[in-house]
Parts: structure tokens; C-alpha cells; sequence
């Protein structure tokens, strides 16, 4: 499917600079102890990955460096998981859950 | 939690889910309670808060009950009809911590709109309180229900919503419950009008996906799998009335024989685990056959209890929704039948025709 579809959809890439935009809150709830991504009508259950993924997003880091910062600390090959971080965010992005 | 503050409401719709019979001014529940059970809801696990009614707005106390949900950690989401929204008065709840507002369109076609909302003007309001809430920064959900007397602008509803900056839209069939349930011949469309809406959302889902959201359901009667009605008795939504009644869905007080408890008498974490009302269909133990051994039993959780209670007369039977309810094919029926009908006039909500229902 082509990534540019729609006009005003955000398409990520590793230049992209990603945030929980207004409306979206991503918060640690105690009473399931889990983390949980609240949206308008919705509640999303990251699991460990997305959370680390999604703490990183401050708008101010490309995804190019999240990917760095995340080989560093997991030990693992920076280009599978850029690929891997775009596919989450763009699947993200489509939902609202991200902006960039 | 659903909290509905009031029954209150400027406008008429024929379809609301609010019950027949509108709940007193004089009983709501004061500031100190709602703020105490807004506490309450988010110790015991409540993530979601709806601020609905009736029309919440015409709470003046709207902006501290917000101003809890924030402090304690709930999600604020104001379901609104918006005809009596100023810019300042969104600002103050934005202040406050709000955190997404949800607008009802009646259709994209203003006079029509309004025709149905019974409140002239109210279409022009909405349009305008959509741009501030837009203005201030806030998601935006638009929130058209759909039924036989709106259904041909549904293309319109679409690009409507996307033009006003939402980023959600809700364009569910009415469910016939209530107010709507009393309108049903009115309101009901043909198996073709529901069928060509569901392939149009399907369509426009791909053209707008990354830029708006579209929510979707079909009637009940049209379909061969009920629903799992408010994801399941008692499994994870409550709503509570404006009198402070705790109820596991919107039409639950038309089930003879259940007695809901009063958050001014008794904890919402006791009335949700403790009391009979919760329990009597939560779970599957309750079901009949063939609900009690079918693969679905936890994906529908037995479909909708009002529903049945309604058509098969018993709140314990099968959901003639379900293509398993010996009741199926006449459900089907009633609705091809009406929907065949010319309209009748229709009976907007209002505390005059509540009694007169």
C-alpha cells in the first residue's frame, strides 16, 4: 500500500520527529499495574517496546536517534530497528496516537 | 464511566438514549458528590470519563467536576451537543484540564439538522463550536448517528468531519433503545440503505486512513451476531444517572425485578463488585442455551439483556440479534416492515411527551 495516500496523513520516516500530540496520554495505571495509551474513545496496551519507544518520542528526537539510543541500550542492529520503529509509529500516526 | 450530569437538554432528538422517563432538576446530584465519585471511579480503576446527559454544559459546575477528573487522573472527554458553548467558556474548560470534546451533528444539511435536533440554529452553534475547540488545540470528535431521515448525507457527514479538523468520527446506526426505540418506525432504515452505508464508511476508512478515525455499527436487526453490548455486562463500563444511580448500560432500568444502588448510599466500588443489578449478567454463568455453550459466549457476551428483554419479553433470554434466537427472522422482519413504511411524525425528547409516552 502506498505510504502517501491520504492528503494530512502523517507519514513517518527517519527524519521524522514524533510526539504524543494534545489528547493522548500515555501513563502507567496502577489498578492493572500495566501501561496503557489513553485517546479520544480509546485505550491502546503498549507492550515494554512501544513504551520505551513512545518514551523517547519528545518531538525533539528524530527517529534516527531514537533507533540510535534504543541499539545502544538493547545491544541490538540500528537498522532493523529503524525499520521496525517506523512500521510501529506509522501504525501509530494512522491512529492519532502519534504526530510528527 | 459514563456520568450523566443532567437530563436536561436544549435539544429534542428523537433517537437519544437518555430513558423515557427524564430524571427531576431537583434530584441531580450536587457539586461535593459528583467530585467524591469521580475519586472514587479512578481508585477503583475507571480510565475513561464521559461528561454527557442530557446536555452537560448547562452544569455550571462543569468546570470543577473537569478540574477533578484532572486531579485525580481520569480521562475527560465532554460529549456535547454544543448550542450552548461560548469560546470562553471552552477556554475555561480547556484551563481546567479537559482533554477531548465530542460534538453531535444531526447532519450536514443545516435545515434538516435542525429539523431533527428540534432547535433552530443548532447546526450553525456546533459548526462554530467545532472550529474553537479546533482553535484551542483540542482533539475533536464529531458524532453523527445515523438512521433513515439522515442517511443520504452520510458522504457529506464524512467530508463535513473532515473539514471541521476531526480527527474521530462516529457515524453509528441509532440503536433502538429509549427515545429511539419509540421512534423506531421513524427512524429505521432498509436492509439496502444499511447495507450501501457500511460499504460507503468501508471506502472512505481507506481513502482517509492517518486522517480520520470513522466508528461504525449497523442495527441489531440487520445483523446475524449481536453485539457485545457495553463490551459485556459488567466488564467494563457503568454509567451513573443524573440522581446518582448506578447502571451497567443506558436501558437497564426497564429489567423488571433489578434494583439499582445510590452512590450517596453505598461505595461504586461495592454497587460494581457487590450489588445484584452488576452481577446478575455478568460473566457467562447466567446464559441460557444456546448462548451458555456457543464459541462467542466471551467474545458478545450474550449480545444485549435490554434487547431481549424488549422483543423475547425476558432480560435472561437470548438476543434476537443472535442468528441462534428462535426470534431472529421476525426481528429481522419488524425492521424490513417499518422501514418499508412511510415515517411516521416523529416524537422529539422532552419532559411533556416523556409522560405522555
Amino acid at each position: 500500500m502506498s505510504e502517501a495516500q491520504s492528503p494530512g496523513r502523517v507519514v513517518i520516516g527517519p527524519a521524522s520527529k514524533p510526539a504524543l500530540p494534545r489528547g493522548v496520554k500515555m501513563r502507567h495505571d496502577a489498578t492493572r499495574d500495566r501501561w496503557t495509551i489513553l485517546a479520544p474513545e480509546r485505550v491502546f496496551e503498549p507492550d515494554a517496546i512501544a513504551v520505551a519507544v513512545l518514551q523517547l518520542c519528545d518531538g525533539v528526537r528524530s527517529v534516527e536517534v531514537i533507533a540510535a539510543e534504543l541499539a545502544n541500550t538493547y545491544n541490538a542492529p540500528r537498522e532493523r530497528i529503524l525499520a521496525d520503529i517506523v512500521t510501529m509509529l506509522q501504525g501509530l500516526a494512522d491512529k492519532g496516537v502519534v504526530v510528527a | 464511566m459514563l456520568a450523566e450530569l443532567t437530563h436536561r437538554c436544549p435539544l429534542q432528538c428523537p433517537y437519544c438514549s437518555n430513558p423515557l422517563e427524564l430524571e427531576r432538576v431537583a434530584g441531580e446530584l450536587p457539586t461535593q458528590v459528583w467530585l467524591d465519585v469521580l475519586a472514587q471511579a479512578a481508585e477503583l480503576g475507571v480510565l475513561h470519563l464521559h461528561l454527557s446527559g442530557g446536555e452537560p454544559t448547562v452544569r455550571q459546575d462543569l468546570e470543577a467536576i473537569v478540574a477533578q477528573a484532572a486531579k485525580v487522573g481520569l480521562y475527560s472527554n465532554l460529549i456535547t451537543a454544543a448550542v450552548t458553548l461560548t469560546r470562553e467558556r471552552l477556554d475555561r474548560l480547556a484551563a481546567a484540564g479537559l482533554d477531548h470534546v465530542q460534538i453531535s451533528i444531526q447532519d450536514a444539511a443545516p435545515d434538516n439538522a435542525d429539523r431533527i435536533a428540534h432547535y433552530r440554529g443548532g447546526h450553525a452553534k456546533k459548526l462554530e463550536a467545532a472550529r474553537w475547540v479546533r482553535e484551542i488545540g483540542l482533539p475533536l470528535t464529531i458524532n453523527a448517528p445515523i438512521h433513515r431521515q439522515n442517511i443520504a448525507s452520510l458522504p457529506a457527514i464524512i467530508e463535513l468531519a473532515v473539514s471541521l479538523g476531526a480527527r474521530r468520527l462516529e457515524v453509528a446506526h441509532v440503536q433502538y433503545y429509549g427515545w429511539a426505540l419509540r421512534n423506531r418506525q421513524a427512524l429505521m432504515p432498509t436492509r439496502q440503505q444499511v447495507l450501501t452505508s457500511a460499504q460507503l464508511v468501508e471506502r472512505a476508512r481507506e481513502r482517509l486512513r492517518g486522517v480520520l478515525t470513522i466508528d461504525f455499527v449497523v442495527p441489531d436487526y440487520y445483523a446475524s451476531r449481536p453485539k457485545p453490548c457495553m463490551g459485556g455486562w459488567g466488564r467494563g463500563s457503568l454509567n451513573i444517572t443524573p440522581s446518582g444511580k448506578v447502571l451497567p448500560c443506558h436501558a437497564a432500568e426497564t429489567i423488571p425485578g433489578l434494583v439499582f444502588e445510590n452512590v450517596r448510599d453505598r461505595s461504586l466500588r461495592e454497587i460494581w463488585l457487590g450489588s445484584e443489578a452488576f452481577n446478575r449478567f455478568r460473566g457467562t454463568g447466567w446464559m441460557p442455551e444456546p448462548c451458555r455453550s456457543c464459541a462467542f459466549r466471551e467474545v458478545d457476551w450474550g449480545g444485549c439483556r435490554c434487547q431481549a428483554l424488549a422483543f423475547a419479553g425476558d432480560a435472561g433470554l437470548t438476543d434476537p440479534a443472535c442468528a441462534k434466537s428462535p426470534l431472529h427472522a421476525e426481528f429481522a422482519a419488524v425492521a424490513g416492515r417499518e422501514a418499508a413504511q412511510e415515517p411516521p411524525p416523529l416524537v422529539f425528547r422532552n419532559p411533556r411527551a416523556a409522560t405522555a409516552s
